[in-house]
């Protein structure tokens, strides 16, 4: 047997910063190894990839709860008098569309060039906004963040004593609500991409999975007991591996793969994260992203499905007849669908079929929009 | 934990044989090697009757984060092949030495797996 072609890499952006660092474990790492995970390092970091099944840990996600330890993210609290408008100057989302506490944006933060430096949430808080950026991304993002609010108001803390878990899956509410019954009413309440603070608890209806469930940043020190308790409230630790294969089949882009300092949010299915009005909001990076449109858009996001044998693997060339060639940015076995799914970057003109250069020989796929999979159920014809 | 059977010969590419009563020569991946590659959703068998030589590509295993070849660790000719991978290949993860077996060959020449790893010889190969 070779070594496996295509080792999972779920973040092949690590920093430079992380090189010859041994990784280091989140305030999880223990809880992890007395759950039986198997770990790798990702992004500096030592993380589960899983706790014996990747396929058993997607399917009870989909069908009932797991959780997922995302402490590696980086969260950051933005304070001070300019916070509004150097964010509105930043993101190609628009941070005014926060209308309540608690309310979530999803947002490209791009270069001037109109690229992707990273993909983030951004949450309206009492005295500011917090954010949560990619964890292979963190210095390269603290870097440009303190770069570009030089000279503001604006007073960046990063919140490295927080821990973060994902529970998602259709009962993940109902059982986060039953170690926390204090809270329960709060929770529920809650809108999706809303989240709302527990003292130092913040809990997000928000999630990569397709599923819906929370994120939980909590205090570093109290993470380990509430895993426990969620654990014995039946839900299913779950590692990097099924994570994946989730935000695959949900159609989400991961950094690093699917976009990156080299591509356009346009061409990468971000363009309905871009607020162009008002027209008078002038985020770094507008100039380019119209200059493109006014051109057009050359290659376009889909999804791309193998129903035969065989997996589709990023980095695959994928041939549109009469229109030219493109790329696999994510492939994998939908766990869900029982097939291959990939995500590409392909010839703004694509029809519904193309074909994929699947180890040498050129196979026909079907061309569909994203998502794959949404609440359990397949969602593509 | 590895597992690596004592009456078992190996090649370093990760590939286990086991010699039947019949002069046959029966094939698998290694427990190490399942492991590596997780959970596995599709295997690909060579035919029945082709004739493989030492080392040559005989079939495929993708799991979910990776595909990989298999080789035929002795020359030989195809002489079984394990169906049920093809409808069940995860019998590859959780019996990797039994019931997830992948083809069976009829040695060129017997001799050739005494050149092959021994189960210490493997276990070293892994740095255990």
């Amino acid at each position: 047997m070779t070594a496996p072609r295509t080792p999972l890499q779920p973040d092949s952006s690590t920093s430079s910063a992380t090189v010859g660092v041994p990784p280091r474990g989140t305030p999880l790492y223990q809880s992890h190894l007395d759950a039986g995970a198997k770990i790798v390092d990702f992004a500096g970091w030592s993380m589960p990839i899983h706790y014996g099944s990747q396929l058993k840990e997607h399917e009870i996600v989909r069908a009932d709860a797991g959780m997922f330890d995302v402490s590696h993210m980086v969260v950051l609290d933005i304070t001070g008098g300019d916070a509004k408008s150097w964010l509105q100057g930043i993101l190609a989302n628009d941070v005014a569309k926060l209308g309540y506490m608690g309310k979530a944006l999803y947002s490209g933060l791009l270069t001037p060039e109109g690229t992707v430096i990273d993909d983030l949430i951004v949450y309206l808080a009492e005295d500011g906004y917090r954010m949560v950026v990619n964890a292979g991304t963190r210095e390269k993002d603290l870097a440009w963040l303190r770069k570009t609010s030089e000279g503001r108001e604006v007073i960046l803390t990063v919140r490295d004593d927080l821990a973060m878990l994902a529970v998602q899956g259709p009962n993940a509410i109902n059982k986060v609500c039953s170690v926390k019954p204090q809270w329960a009413d709060a929770i529920r309440a809650l809108k999706v991409f809303q989240g709302v603070a527990m003292g130092e608890w913040f809990v997000a209806r928000t999630g990569y999975t397709g599923e819906d469930g929370l994120e939980i940043m909590i205090p570093a020190t109290e993470a380990p007991a509430f895993f426990s308790q969620l654990i014995a409230a039946g839900v299913a630790p779950c590692g990097l591996g099924a994570r994946d294969t989730l935000r695959l089949e949900a159609g989400m882009n991961l950094y690093g793969h699917d976009m990156d300092e080299t591509i356009s949010p346009l061409q990468a299915g971000m363009g309905w994260t871009i607020a162009w009005e008002p027209a008078s909001r002038d985020f770094i990076g507008r100039a380019a992203l119209e200059a493109e449109k006014a051109a057009g858009v050359a290659m376009k996001q889909v999804g791309l499905v193998l129903e035969g044998r065989g997996v589709l693997r990023e980095g695959m060339r994928v041939v549109v007849a009469g229109a030219g060639e493109g790329v696999i940015t994510s492939g994998t076995f939908s766990p869900t669908l029982k097939h291959s799914i990939a995500i590409a970057r392909v010839p703004a003109a694509v029809g519904s079929t193309a074909e994929v250069d699947l180890r040498g020989t050129l196979t026909p796929v079907r061309v569909v929009k994203l998502p794959f999979v949404r609440l359990g159920k397949k969602v593509f014809d | 934990m590895l597992d690596i059977p004592a009456e078992l010969k190996y090649a370093a590419s990760h590939e286990w044989m086991r010699l039947e009563a019949d002069g046959t020569v029966t094939v698998g991946i290694t427990h190490h090697a399942q492991e590596l590659l997780g959970d596995l959703v599709f295997v690909e068998l060579p035919k029945v009757g082709t004739t493989l030589a030492k080392e040559e590509q005989a079939g495929v295993v993708e799991s979910v984060k990776a595909a990989s070849d298999v080789y035929a660790p002795i020359a030989g000719e195809v002489v079984a092949i394990n169906t049920e991978l093809e409808a069940g290949p995860e019998i590859a993860n959780t019996e990797p030495y039994s019931g997830g077996w992948f083809f069976r060959l009829k040695p060129a020449d017997a001799a050739d797996l005494d050149g092959m790893l021994s189960a210490e010889d493997y276990a070293r190969e892994l740095g255990a």
